[in-house]
């Protein structure tokens, strides 16, 4: 018997035959997370259905120095799932329970394969939410939003998943689970908690996690403003944010982005712009109605051509509507398109587009634009034809100089997709190869043997080496009788 | 995984002479003194005092510490050395002070880069000037942003905002060894690798030396208000922070005060605009009363129990302890808050202990101010009474400063989950030891 399939005899028996998938047929369908053009089909594929049986399998892993990767939804756009051709993927899509609503505390505590919007779903009838809303919510995993601090259009205001998480029960890469924090604030030492959120699976996996709830806004006000151009568009988001206004959600899409909204949901956005805005105001009533005003004064000052207020929350969604669908909206109006995921100071976003746009012009690759342009994460669909010869390098390179970009200007080659197997190799120009080594002090801390979701992250990994003052044992795969299998 | 086996310390012994050379040539003659009575950090005083004005210099610093196996105690304003059980041992104080200014404040981005060494009210009129505000509400003279972030308090306003752990966004520090590194960057939306600054946020100086700290900012807020009611009972309190976090009231602080005699006042802070402000503090200030009257236990002589004001209460933001007092923090879950204060009540009496309770009861995050001269075997009895009840309301109870000596007798910190992985962190990033050893959890 090979020693994986041996694996798969032992976690048959401790989680049971529906838990284990080792036909390869099967194990095919997990070969990819929402990055499609990264495949690799796993050599297992486990699904548990509680924290307990999650620690039994990364120990199981871990005795035999087997690798092990998370997965949770899968729409990961960094290839932060992508499977390990000798490893075990572990998918929590059984550990969907919503453990408990607690509105006194203002907490929701969750397993880490339950749908980030369930989650709101089970807290609104008691007036409270979970404010981190990637546009994926419908689908994604909290355990996946943890692992990539997820953020959404909101988070300009209301901040990442790392803001909310207040508890994790973590499974270690040994196996053995651990609680950090719970429902009260500030545990005593290190925040755990702060490096484990965003740290993409690398440093374990959440078996369960404590979120903050926030209660529901008394109102909620929504303006969809069009533009002649994204310089008039722009300058509205510079005037709002230098008037002291905090809106909940600044986000901007350019006329290509509208065309192919357009195309694929008829939202209904104003014709003939050159730039939308969508900016939502919330919280208290009279204080929302006041600095909805000044939002919409701002956007009339800077050329707004037409303002329109969503009057009900039909109209609301409407308008969202078009903005949530833009990623696979594109897809109308191009047969393949790169969504790529990338930061400036939100000062630099004139320079930003129009650097962009003689990229693309360069390059004769139509870029999309679409962004959170409170915070200056943009999401630029380079659009291409894979059945044209050249086309998908062009693209590809246009999306690399878009990154380089944003690193020139003072910004992040990720501000919510993650690194995963995708931007690994971008660290390096982002931070220095001390800054790199430093980060992975924290991977030898908690994974010195590399097994918890490896090549992901870090372009190369560190040696951990002898830890002084720990003792050395025997090497796990030698205790563990598979030294010589593998 | 206990303390290491002091028979493996090095046996190198450099004189005097020589370490001063290395450690002036480190950080410049002018910049190095040596350490005096005054200069002692929980009764130990370090052979030398030093005062790097450059990340360059402090990592030649670091790198002179670790050839010489010096220990290191870095200090910003010096107001809260005292904090936390005393190190091991002490050789070089690293003062950060000389480290100061702003590197760069971009408004329209909300943000700034500020050296580690700048005192928080430097930084705050700063940024006043361009009507912004790094979103801690609390004026403590000489505290400088790197010893705010390595303490890992907060004040009033997390509620609204978050504490400084949501606040830093990068970070420019120095390792143990030397190594300069970034962690996180300019811009507010970014998940480039690990968040190390929040690592380094209550660190207490064990993992590195802050450098640089990037915050993300706010606007200054056209008004405020504060809105206050009392309640004389633990149960009375929680019902009042429960009407206002259940409510949409969108506080920015829910704060408690409460002397060891007397009832508790909490205070209520609101933002927003001019126009609306007002309005919101008197229907605010309603259900308030609403509220302490349904707990009310005899009538007020028809005198209305709230304080609305544009000034916030004198207490705000300071701490409930006086010097030489003992300061504890205590945490519960949020709607155990009557838990913790009667637990209080209970522990004050039988140790006869007049104990002050003020914080941030909005998040159930308290501190407990004891006052000078009491006896330490009276402070462990109170600080074992409350921890028994910890499980009731999940909270933690952490002694955060006490009279010199009496932090070293009892348990400062309490259980810690997930102290191994904690250790191991302190392993890989201070493998010497030499980073403030022994000042924090478990001994780290
Ligand atoms: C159409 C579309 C729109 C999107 N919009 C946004 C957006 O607005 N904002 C945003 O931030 N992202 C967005 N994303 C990206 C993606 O949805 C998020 O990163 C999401 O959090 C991933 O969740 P998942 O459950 O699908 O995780 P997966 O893709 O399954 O996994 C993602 C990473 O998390 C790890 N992981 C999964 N579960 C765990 C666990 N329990 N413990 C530890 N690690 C784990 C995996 O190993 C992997 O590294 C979008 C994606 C799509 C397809
Ligand atoms: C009267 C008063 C009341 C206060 N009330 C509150 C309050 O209610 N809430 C609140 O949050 N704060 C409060 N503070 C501020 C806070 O408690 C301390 O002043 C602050 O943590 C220490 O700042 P400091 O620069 O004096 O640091 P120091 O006292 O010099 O050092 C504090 C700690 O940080 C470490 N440290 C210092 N600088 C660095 C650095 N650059 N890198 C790494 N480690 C470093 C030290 O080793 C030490 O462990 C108050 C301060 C005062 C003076």
């Amino acid at each position: 018997m090979t020693p994986m399939a041996a694996l798969a005899e032992t976690l048959r028996s401790a989680l049971g035959s529906e838990a284990v998938i080792d036909d390869p047929q099967r194990r095919r369908t997990y070969e990819c997370d929402g990055l499609a053009h990264y495949k690799v089909t796993p050599a297992l594929v486990v699904l548990p259905t509680t924290a307990a049986e999650l620690a039994t399998v990364v120990r199981a892993c871990a005795a035999g120095g087997v690798p092990f990767v998370a997965r949770g939804s899968g729409t990961g756009l960094s290839g932060g799932a992508l499977p390990h051709a000798d490893g075990v993927l572990i998918v929590t899509s059984r550990m969907r329970r919503i453990v408990e609503i607690d509105p006194s505390n203002q907490r929701a505590v969750v397993e880490p394969g339950v749908v980030n919007l369930d989650v709101t779903r089970a807290a609104g009838p008691y007036g409270y939410y979970f404010a981190p809303d990637p546009s994926s919510q419908q689908v994604c995993s909290v355990g996946g939003n943890v692992a990539e601090n997820s953020g959404g259009a909101h988070c300009l205001k209301y901040g990442f998943t790392a803001n909310h998480v207040t508890g994790l029960r973590w499974v270690t890469p040994q196996g053995d689970l651990v609680a950090i924090g719970g429902k009260a604030p500030d545990p005593p030492g290190y925040d755990l908690l702060g490096v484990m959120v965003g740290s993409e699976g690398t440093l374990g996996i959440a078996g369960e996690i404590t979120v903050r709830l926030t209660r529901s806004p008394e109102a909620v006000r929504t303006l969809l403003a069009g533009f002649e151009s994204t310089d008039a568009a722009g300058a509205a988001v510079s005037a709002i944010i230098g008037a002291g206004l905090v809106p909940a959600a600044i986000e901007m899409m350019d006329a290509l982005a509208i065309e192919a909204a357009e195309a694929a949901v008829h939202c209904g956005y104003p014709a003939g712009a050159g730039a939308v805005l969508v900016v939502e105001v919330d919280g208290a009533a009279a204080d929302a109605t006041h600095e909805f005003d000044d939002v919409m004064r701002h956007c009339e000052e800077h050329g707004a051509f037409e303002l329109r207020v969503a009057a009900d929350d039909r109209e609301r969604a409407l308008i969202w509507k078009g903005r949530k669908s833009a990623f696979a909206a594109v897809g109308r109006i191009s047969p393949d398109y790169i969504v790529q995921d990338g930061v400036i100071p939100r000062t630099a976003l004139p320079e930003a587009l129009r650097r962009i746009a003689a990229l693309s012009a360069a390059a004769g690759v139509r870029v999309a634009n679409v962004f959170h342009a409170g915070d200056g994460n943009l999401h630029p669909l380079v659009l291409f034809d894979d059945a044209e010869e050249g086309q998908a390098e062009r693209a590809e390179e246009v999306s690399g100089a878009i990154l380089d970009l944003c690193i020139e200007l003072g910004g992040s080659i990720t501000g919510e997709h993650g690194v995963g197997s995708d931007k690994a190799r971008y660290m390096p120009r982002m931070f220095s190869d001390d800054d790199l080594d430093t980060m992975q002090l924290v991977r030898c801390a908690f994974d010195p043997e590399g097994l918890s979701n490896p090549g992901k992250v870090f372009p190369t990994p560190r040696l951990c080496g002898e830890v002084p003052g720990r003792r050395s044992g025997p090497h796990p795969l030698v205790s563990a009788g598979v030294a010589d299998s593998f | 995984m206990g303390p290491p086996d002091p028979s493996a310390a090095p046996s190198t012994v450099s004189s005097p002479g020589s370490l001063a050379a290395s450690l002036s040539e480190a950080v410049g003659t002018e910049h190095l003194r040596l350490g005096g009575s005054g200069d002692a950090v929980g009764g130990f005083v370090p052979r030398f005092v030093a005062r790097p004005v450059s990340t360059a210099a402090l990592s030649a610093l670091m790198r002179a510490a670790t050839r010489h196996d010096l220990a290191v105690v870095p200090s910003g304003g010096g107001t809260r050395l005292s904090w936390g059980p005393a190190p091991e041992r002490v050789d070089v104080v690293a003062n950060t002070k000389g480290m100061a200014g702003v590197v760069e404040h971009v408004a329209g981005d909300l943000v700034v880069v500020v050296r580690a060494g700048t005192a928080l009210d430097d930084l705050q009129a700063a940024l006043a000037r361009a009507g912004q505000r790094l979103a801690v509400d609390g004026h403590w003279p000489g505290a400088t942003v790197g010893g705010l972030v390595a303490h890992g308090l907060s004040g009033p306003s997390r509620l609204g905002f978050g504490t400084l752990r949501d606040l830093l966004i990068g970070a420019t520090f120095v390792r143990a060894d030397g190594t300069v590194a970034h962690t996180g960057g300019k811009v507010v939306k970014n998940v480039a690798g690990y968040d190390l600054g929040k690592l380094l946020h209550g660190s207490w100086g064990t993992l590195g030396v802050l450098a640089e700290v990037v915050f993300r900012l706010h606007p200054r807020p056209p008004a405020s208000r504060w809105v206050t009611a009392t309640a004389g009972t633990p149960a009375g309190a929680s019902a009042l922070v429960q009407a206002v976090v259940q409510s949409q009231a969108v506080a920015v602080a829910v704060e408690l005060d409460r002397p060891p005699q007397g009832p508790a006042a909490l205070t209520v802070m609101l933002e927003g605009p001019s126009a609306t402000i007002d309005a919101r503090a008197a229907a605010l200030g309603a259900r308030l009363a609403t509220a302490a009257h349904s707990f009310a236990t005899s009538p007020r002589n028809g005198s209305s129990p709230i304080c609305l004001s544009d000034l916030a209460p004198p207490w705000w933001g300071r701490l409930p302890v006086d010097p030489g007092g003992v300061l504890i923090r205590a945490t519960t879950e949020l709607d155990a808050l009557p838990l913790l204060l009667g637990a209080f009540d209970a522990a004050s009496e039988a140790t006869g202990l007049a104990a002050h309770a003020r914080g941030s009861a909005g998040v159930g995050s308290l501190m407990l101010g004891l006052p000078a001269g009491a006896a330490p075997d009276a402070v462990a009895d109170l600080v074992s009474r409350l921890r028994a009840g910890t499980g009731r309301w999940n909270g933690s109870v952490v002694v955060l400063d006490g009279p010199p000596g009496m932090l070293g007798t009892l348990d400062a910190w309490g259980p810690v989950a997930g102290l191994e992985l904690m250790q191991r962190v302190k392993e890989q990033f201070d493998p010497g030891r030499i980073l403030s050893p022994g000042r924090f959890v478990g001994g780290i």
